[in-house]
């Protein structure tokens, strides 16, 4: 590692590492090339815990009245407020989770507090190697309110017809638009507000030129992205829906596959990470074996298996080796478990690691066991929901 | 007095026939009365006091509710006391444009069906019949109240207390999906199966702690399916949307504690949407006021609070009158699928490989058809509603 490299890191923040995380799926200037567009836009990331915002432009900034470092890491949601519509979230949330795009007007709050409408338009972007979500673009196009010709009193006239289109079901288009001032309060009442032809071409025009930089710069890197999914994901790939689920669950665990060859680790939670010292790369793909050492008991790895073999639970304590700075040896009370999805047939392992000298119970805590069975339980419930498509 | 055949289910795995269980006292059963609740020690949950509605969305992560409920229910799970493995059941989306989630279950019903009584809402509690004083303690997970300080508290071991009037939080040994548990409000007082405000608040605060817009709870009234004359609400996990929570609705009325009624547009039933208020307990009162008065007009409903607690829908049915009266179309009737709060919310558990297989969402839009209250004996019933809880006509006309 070069003097500059570790000079870097060491003064790298929070920001800069999801960033940085962003960036090494892209060629170089990626960040440069995107900042170009005039357009509001976020990318976010469901592969890390939170899914959160890796990229946002200055477009976004200026409309929202954030900085980059009050925004990155930050998950969409933090721009919602008591009085955005259910039904917008819903449907981004579904989205989300049936990985396809969606447009939808919703009701937004600045950093200032003041509630604005605008069209949030939101796409995936798969991997074109592999299949899978690699990121989400979203562009937000504000909605210009709209008034009757005859105008007496802008704002009561404003509201009234946009509740009056949502009464009758269906939205009326004013031709003769004008943008116009409407009380803030007035705004957060309306129940919808329809965005303009226009805009909605606007949204889908921004998509495109944002989709194209993604995907020239992937193309230099050599790994394409697109906007359609070329091929079905890999077997040992999660739906980014799954990871969403499973990145809620704070404590140290991982899925393995038991339908592939040496049954290999295919999520590991942050956790997990830490709590090894290893880091993502180097496990996914891998048996668990390579946490086990010289002196880890062997008959407690056959219990394991046979426990494995049968399709049981178990809890064993087993001696594993991390790849922490002091390469230490922990006890490890480990629960596995097999996990089914909505087909009924197990589609994976968990295994919940709890270092042994987190016994100790303190009063007001969850007993270490319930909570071990929790996450078996959140990542149940995560599996079996993820996996319910439309045949 | 109208009669059914209904398909009841089997909550705990002491619920015997109801004619059958006479005795009292001494059972060794480790149950919840006079002969064993002393020796009930069990885990107390005390929720943190609400604030008012409008918190900050974020995306949380596992809430500590969520990881007990959980972590509870996958011991009971690992230990084998539940009738059968709920993850084995095969589930998926109908395709259509609401989305209805079938699941082929084939033990979640008994073989044999028994008599009920089905016409009135408000029926005495009766101690002989099943009621869950007689489950066995390790049935229970934890005790869980509504609180008065700014955190939650938990305390690991606790004693069940009558003078106390402690609600319990139960397995429903014939699950639906994972995390499937009863909420029973003051469980040693033996309330019949109706709302009351008190008990509407505890349900809103369960929902509204475990902080997971995917853990719905729902009520079902005497009349609309509601297994047990002993008052029990039900939740459990599904982390999808629920056809019902996608329904669009128009605003009829707000009250004058904020709170916002809406009816359903575009599905297959009929129904009332309770969402804002200038506070939890303003919400959960208007939403009790609605329940009560809906039982006092013997009108049978059922309520799913989704949303963290946010949203409530309100649900009155007929769909036990018109089968007592053979009404209801030959080919539901045959899948013997009760409308209770998960059907009516479109989630279809079906007990027959031949149903689940050849669900569509055509059969599911008639069970919700059938249940539904005709447009006329619906509005009819909004304007008790409305009556009770306080607002004169609807704004708009209905």
């Amino acid at each position: 590692m070069s003097i500059t490299q570790s000079s870097a890191s060491l003064f790298t923040t929070a920001t800069e590492e999801k960033e940085g995380a962003f960036s090494a799926r892209y060629s170089l200037w990626i960040k440069e090339a995107l900042d170009e567009l005039p357009h509001s836009f976020t990318i976010t990331d469901p592969f890390i815990s939170g899914h959160p915002i890796v990229f946002a432009s200055p477009g976004f900034l200026k409309m929202t009245g954030y900085s980059r470092e009050e925004v990155i890491g930050r998950n969409g949601r933090a721009f919602q407020g008591p009085k955005t519509n259910r039904r917008s979230i819903m449907e981004i949330r579904e989205a989300i989770r049936e990985e396809r795009p969606v447009q939808v007007s919703i009701l937004n709050y600045r950093k200032s507090g003041s509630p604005f409408w605008m069209l949030f338009h939101m796409i995936p972007v798969f991997g074109n190697d592999d299949g899978r979500v690699i990121h989400f673009v979203a562009v937000q196009v504000p909605i210009s309110g709209r008034k009757m010709r005859n105008g007496s009193g802008c704002s009561e006239m404003v509201f009234g017809s946009c509740r009056r289109e949502v009464c009758l079901g269906s939205y009326v288009h004013q031709e003769r638009a004008l943008p116009v001032e409407c009380d803030e309060q007035e705004l957060e009442n309306w129940e919808h507000c329809e965005a303009s032809e226009s805009e909605k071409l606007k949204s889908v025009e921004a998509v495109g030129n944002v989709l194209s930089v993604l995907t020239r710069y992937s193309e230099f890197a050599g790994r394409l992205v697109c906007g359609k999914r070329s091929c079905l994901r890999v077997a040992d790939c999660l739906s980014s829906s799954l990871v969403i689920s499973l990145g809620r669950i704070k404590q140290s665990f991982v899925l393995t596959n038991p339908c592939l060859p040496d049954m290999p680790i295919v999520y590991a939670s942050d956790a997990f990470l830490t709590l090894t010292g290893y880091k993502r790369h180097e496990v996914l793909g891998q048996n668990c074996r390579f946490l086990s050492g010289v002196d880890t008991d062997s008959s407690v790895l056959y219990e394991m298996k046979e426990c494995i073999l049968k399709g049981k639970p178990c809890t064993v304590q087993i001696l594993n080796y991390s790849n922490r700075k002091d390469k230490s040896t922990f006890w490890n009370l480990l629960h596995i478990s097999p996990v089914r999805n909505a087909s009924g047939k197990t589609a994976y392992f968990v295994g919940v690691q709890m270092e042994a000298s987190c016994k100790d119970i303190e009063s007001k805590e969850l007993r270490p066991e319930t909570r071990q069975l929790s996450v078996v339980g959140a990542v149940r419930v995560a599996v079996r929901s993820s996996f319910m498509v439309t045949c | 007095m109208l009669k059914i055949k209904r398909v009841p289910t089997v909550v705990s795995n002491y619920q015997k026939d109801e004619a059958s269980d006479g005795s009292v006292g001494g059972c060794g059963r480790n149950c919840l009365r006079a002969c064993c609740v002393d020796m009930a020690r069990l885990p107390l949950y005390v929720c943190k006091k609400v604030e008012d509605s409008g918190e900050k969305a974020r995306e949380p992560p596992v809430a500590f509710l969520e990881s007990l409920v959980l972590g509870e229910w996958e011991d009971r799970y690992q230990r084998g006391l539940f009738r059968y493995d709920l993850t084995a059941c095969v589930t998926k989306v109908i395709p259509g444009k609401y989305g209805f989630i079938a699941q082929l279950n084939e033990g979640r019903h008994l073989k044999r069906p028994t008599e009920f009584r089905v016409d009135k809402v408000l029926q005495s509690f009766d101690g002989n019949k099943f009621n869950f004083t007689k489950v066995s303690q390790e049935e229970l997970l934890f005790q869980f109240e509504a609180g008065e300080y700014e955190e939650a508290q938990f305390l690991p071991c606790m004693p069940l207390l009558a003078e106390n009037s402690p609600s319990v939080v139960a397995i429903n040994v014939s699950p639906i999906e994972y995390g499937h548990v009863l909420l029973i409000p003051r469980v040693l007082d033996c309330l019949p199966q109706r709302m009351d405000h008190k008990s509407m608040l505890l349900a809103l605060h369960m929902a509204s702690e475990a902080a997971n817009p995917y853990f719905r709870v729902g009520y079902n009234s005497l009349g609309a399916f509601a297994t047990i004359n002993h008052l029990h609400f039900q939740a459990y996990y599904l982390a999808m949307p629920f056809p019902l929570e996608k329904a669009s609705s128009r605003q009829m009325i707000t009250t004058d504690h904020g709170v916002k009624v809406s009816e359903l547009l575009s599905y297959p039933m009929r129904g009332l949407l309770f969402e804002g208020g200038n506070s939890m307990q303003d919400l959960s009162d208007t939403v009790s006021d609605a329940c009560i008065c809906l039982q006092n007009s013997n009108v049978p409903f059922n309520v799913l609070i989704s949303n963290c607690g946010r949203q409530i829908f309100l649900m009155p049915q007929c769909y036990a009158e018109k089968q007592a009266l053979g009404e209801v179309s030959p080919e539901v009737w045959e899948a013997q699928v009760n409308p209770a709060v998960w059907e009516i919310s479109g989630h279809m558990v079906l007990k027959r490989k031949e149903d689940y297989e050849g669900a569509t969402e055509e059969k599911a839009c008639r069970l919700l058809a059938d249940a539904s209250l005709s447009e006329e004996r619906f509005k009819e019933v909004n304007a008790l509603i409305f009556e009770a809880i306080g607002c004169s006509k609807p704004r708009g006309g209905a």
